[in-house]
C-alpha cells in the first residue's frame, strides 16, 4: 500500500513515440543498427515490387475510368508500407486485407487476373488457390481484424509456428472491431500482427477528426500487447518492425499493433475528389518522401538500381496488367443460376425452383 | 416550386427542419466537411456550423448509440450510416437500444432518431453497399421504416420522420439519388407516414412496390397496357406501418395482385404483405398473391446485378400468371 502511495503515480501517462526510420527521404541510412539482414538480390526485389505495384496501381485508375475495372481502392504512396510488410512474411503466414490492400495478397500469390475480377464483381476473384493462405479484401472496416485474431488462434491452437497479418486504416482503428480484437490478442497471447496504415484520412475525415489518442500506436498500451510506430514511407523501416513482430509471434510473445505513418497520393476511390479536403501543400510535403523515390536513391548510391531498371519494371508491370485484364474479360460470366449454386453444398428445393426464374 | 432530384429534396427536408428544431443534429462519417460520399448534406455544416452538423470518428455502433443518448436528452439526430451493409455494425444500438427505449422505460424516454442510409441496387456499388436490408428492421419491433421513391415524398417523409417521436430507419435508394427531378415545394411540408400512394390506377391486378421497385413496376405497367391489361401500382412508401387497407381497397377492385422487392425472395417485406393481403382480403382474391423477388443468394457481385435484380420483364410474367390462374 505505502509502496503504491509512494512510487505509483496515480495517473496513467506514456512518454510520447518516434517512428522508426532508417532510411531518410533522401536515401541516407540514419539508423545502421536497425538495417534489416536483406541481399543485394533482395532489396532489389524489394524495389521491383513497389516500382510494379504503381504501375499497376496507375494503371488500374485509368482502367477503372474506361469502367474496365469495377471497385478499385487506389494504392499510391503506401507502397512501402504495403509491399515492405507482405515481403517480411513467410508464404505460410496468413493476410487478412482490408479493401485497400489488394497489392499483399497479390505478392502473396493471389493471381492478377482474379484480383481484377474481383474488381470486376466476378465471383472467380475471390476464389483464393489452396497454396494462397489470405482471405479476399473486407469491405466492412474492421472485420478482418476478428478474423485475424481468430486464425491466429488456431495457428496458437495447432502449434504451429505461424502468424497472422492484418491491415486496416486510422479510420479502421475507430471501429469496436479493432479494439475487441487487439484486446483478445492481449488476452490469449494471439500471434498475430495488427497494422494500421495511418494515410490520414479515413474518405475525408482527417487524422486530427478520427481520434484524440496520442498515437495509434498507443491504442496497444490498453490491450496489453507491444505497440510500435514506423515510418510507413520507409520500406526498409517496415520491413524490420514486421520481422521483429512475426519472430515475436512465432516465439510465443504475442501480438504486435504496428502504426504505419503513410499517404495515399491519390483519392480514397475513384468516386471522391480530394480538393475538397486536402491542401496542396500537404501533398506536395508528402511527396517528398515517397517511398519509391527514396529508397531508389537507396539503391542508386549502392549502384544496385538505375533509372532504366525502373523503366524495364514500368514495362513489364504494363504487359502484366494489359495481359492479366486481357484475361479477365475473357473469363466466362457469372449466371445467377451458377451463383444460387454457391449458396449451399447441396442447393435446396426451394433455391432450385427459384433458377427457373433466370434462365 | 423548384424542380429537385431526391438527393437534394433530401437535403431541403433536413434544412428545413435544422432551421425549425434547434435539437436536430446530423452526424455520422464524412457528413460534414464534404457532404457525405454522395452530397446529400452537403452546405448544411455550411450553414448550420460544426455544432450542429459533424463528422464522426468511422464506427457505427458508436454513431448509433451516440444518437440514442442523445435522444434520451430531448434530442432529434439524424445519424447516417454510411451505406446500408455498415448498419450491421450499428444493429444493437438501431435494434435493440433505440427501437426499445420506449418500452423498456415504460414511456419514459423515447429515441426521435432518424436512421439514414442508401441502399439498393443497379449501381454496381461494392460488396454491401446495395444490399436490400428492410425486412430486418420489418423483424424489430419499436422502428418504423420509410423507403421513399420519388423527390416529393422523399421530402415529405423526411420532415415526418424527423418530427416523429419513436426510431424511424430511412432508406434511400442509390439508383433514385438523381435518376430524375421534379416538383417539390418550397419550405415545410410533410407526407405522412403510413400511408401508401396509387400512382397509377387499374383494374386488372395490383402492383405493390416501394422505392425503385415502383418505376420498374410502372414499366411493367405500361407493357401490360400494351396487351389489354390494365395494372394499378401502389407505392407503398413506408413499410411500417404498412398500409394495408390502401392495398386491400385496391385488391377489391382487381382481385389479384403481386408483390415486387428488390430483396431476397424468402420471408421479406413481400411475404409480411401476402400474409396481410390473406388476414384482410382473402375472400377477395380471384389467384394466389406472387413475389416477384431477387433470388436467396448474397447480394451479388456487380457483374450480374442487371440480371438478379426483379425486371418489368419477370413482373409482366407474374401478372399473366395470376390473370391465368
Ligand atoms: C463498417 C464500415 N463502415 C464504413 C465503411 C465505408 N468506408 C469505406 S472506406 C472508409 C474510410 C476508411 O478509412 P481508413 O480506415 O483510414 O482507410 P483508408 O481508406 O484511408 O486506407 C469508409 C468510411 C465501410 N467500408 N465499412
Amino acid at each position: 500500500m505505502s509502496k503504491l502511495l509512494n512510487k505509483v503515480p496515480y495517473e496513467v501517462e506514456s512518454p510520447d513515440v518516434e517512428a522508426l526510420t532508417i532510411l531518410s527521404p533522401e536515401g541516407e541510412v540514419v539508423n545502421p543498427d536497425l538495417m534489416p539482414n536483406l541481399s543485394d538480390e533482395q532489396l532489389k526485389e524489394l524495389m521491383y515490387r513497389m516500382v510494379f505495384t504503381r504501375t499497376w496501381d496507375e494503371r488500374a485508375v485509368n482502367l477503372g475510368r474506361q469502367g474496365r475495372l469495377g471497385f478499385y481502392a487506389p494504392v499510391s504512396g503506401q507502397e512501402a508500407s504495403m509491399i515492405g510488410s507482405e515481403y517480411a512474411l513467410n508464404k505460410d503466414d496468413f493476410i487478412c486485407p482490408g479493401y485497400r490492400d489488394m497489392p499483399q495478397i497479390v505478392w502473396h500469390g493471389l493471381p492478377l487476373y482474379q484480383a481484377f475480377l474481383y474488381s470486376r464483381g466476378h465471383q472467380h476473384g475471390g476464389q483464393i488457390p489452396e497454396d494462397v493462405h489470405v482471405l479476399m479484401p473486407q469491405i466492412i472496416i474492421g472485420a478482418q481484424i476478428l478474423h485475424a485474431t481468430g486464425v491466429a488462434m488456431a495457428f496458437k491452437k495447432k502449434g504451429e509456428k505461424r502468424v497472422a497479418i492484418t491491415y486496416t486504416g486510422d479510420g479502421g482503428s475507430s471501429e469496436g472491431d479493432f479494439y475487441e480484437g487487439l484486446n483478445f490478442a492481449g488476452a490469449y497471447k494471439l500471434p498475430v500482427i495488427y497494422t494500421v496504415q495511418n494515410n490520414r484520412y479515413a474518405i475525408t475525415t482527417p487524422y486530427e477528426k478520427q481520434t484524440a489518442a496520442q498515437s495509434i500506436a498507443h491504442k496497444a498500451l490498453a490491450a496489453g500487447i507491444k505497440g510500435v510506430q514506423v515510418d510507413g514511407m520507409d520500406v526498409l523501416a517496415v520491413y524490420k518492425a514486421v520481422s521483429e513482430a512475426a519472430e515475436r509471434g512465432r516465439n510465443g510473445e504475442g501480438a504486435t499493433l504496428i502504426e504505419l505513418l503513410t499517404y495515399r497520393f491519390r483519392p480514397h476511390s475513384l468516386a471522391d475528389d480530394t480538393t475538397k479536403y486536402r491542401t496542396k501543400d500537404e501533398e506536395g510535403e508528402w511527396s517528398l518522401k515517397d517511398p519509391i523515390i527514396r529508397f531508389g536513391k537507396y539503391l542508386a548510391k549502392k549502384g544496385l538500381w538505375s533509372e532504366e531498371d525502373t523503366e524495364r519494371v514500368k514495362e513489364e508491370a504494363k504487359a502484366a496488367v494489359n495481359e492479366n485484364i486481357k484475361k479477365a474479360e475473357a473469363t466466362e460470366k457469372m449466371t445467377v443460376a451458377g451463383l444460387i449454386d454457391t449458396m449451399f453444398e447441396q442447393t435446396p428445393q426451394h433455391l432450385e425452383e427459384q433458377k427457373s426464374d433466370f434462365q | 416550386m423548384a424542380q429537385m432530384n431526391m438527393l437534394e429534396a433530401l437535403r431541403d427536408a433536413m434544412r428545413t427542419e435544422l432551421k425549425n428544431d434547434p435539437n436536430v443534429f446530423i452526424f455520422g462519417e464524412d457528413v460534414g466537411h464534404t457532404g457525405g460520399v454522395f452530397r446529400v448534406t452537403e452546405g448544411l455544416q455550411k450553414e448550420f456550423g460544426e455544432d450542429r452538423v459533424f463528422d464522426t470518428p468511422l464506427a457505427e455502433s458508436a454513431i448509433a448509440g451516440m444518437a440514442v443518448g442523445m435522444g434520451v436528452q430531448g434530442f432529434r439526430p439524424i445519424a447516417e450510416i454510411q451505406f446500408v451493409g455498415f448498419i450491421y455494425e450499428a444493429l444493437d444500438q438501431m435494434f435493440v437500444q433505440a427501437a426499445r427505449m420506449r418500452y423498456r422505460s415504460g414511456g419514459r424516454y423515447n429515441a426521435p432518431i432518424v436512421f439514414r442510409t442508401p441502399f439498393g441496387g443497379g449501381v454496381k456499388a461494392a460488396e454491401l453497399h446495395t444490399d436490400s436490408l428492410e425486412g430486418l428492421a420489418l423483424q424489430t419491433p419499436g422502428i418504423k421504416v420509410i423507403v421513399p421513391s420519388n423527390p416529393y415524398d422523399a421530402k415529405g417523409l423526411m420532415i415526418s420522420a424527423i418530427r416523429d417521436n419513436d426510431p424511424v430507419f430511412f432508406m434511400e435508394h442509390l439508383n433514385l439519388y438523381r435518376a430524375f427531378r421534379a416538383e417539390v415545394p418550397e419550405g415545410e411540408y410533410t407526407v405522412p407516414i403510413g400511408k401508401a400512394n396509387v400512382v397509377r390506377e387499374g383494374t386488372d391486378v395490383t402492383i405493390i412496390a416501394y422505392g425503385m421497385m415502383v418505376h420498374t413496376a410502372v414499366k411493367a405497367a405500361d407493357e401490360l397496357e400494351k396487351n389489354g391489361i390494365k395494372a394499378e401500382v401502389i407505392d407503398l412508401r413506408t413499410l411500417l406501418p404498412l398500409d394495408i387497407d390502401t392495398i386491400v381497397a385496391s385488391i377489391q377492385k382487381t382481385n389479384r395482385a403481386i408483390v415486387v422487392q428488390e430483396a431476397q425472395k424468402t420471408s421479406g417485406a413481400a411475404a409480411e404483405i401476402i400474409a396481410q393481403i390473406n388476414e384482410k382480403a382473402i375472400l377477395h382474391l380471384e389467384a394466389p398473391v406472387l413475389r416477384v423477388a431477387g433470388p436467396d443468394t448474397v447480394y451479388p457481385f456487380a457483374q450480374i446485378e442487371d440480371a438478379w435484380l426483379p425486371t418489368p420483364a419477370r413482373i409482366v410474367a407474374a401478372a399473366k400468371n395470376v390473370l391465368e390462374f
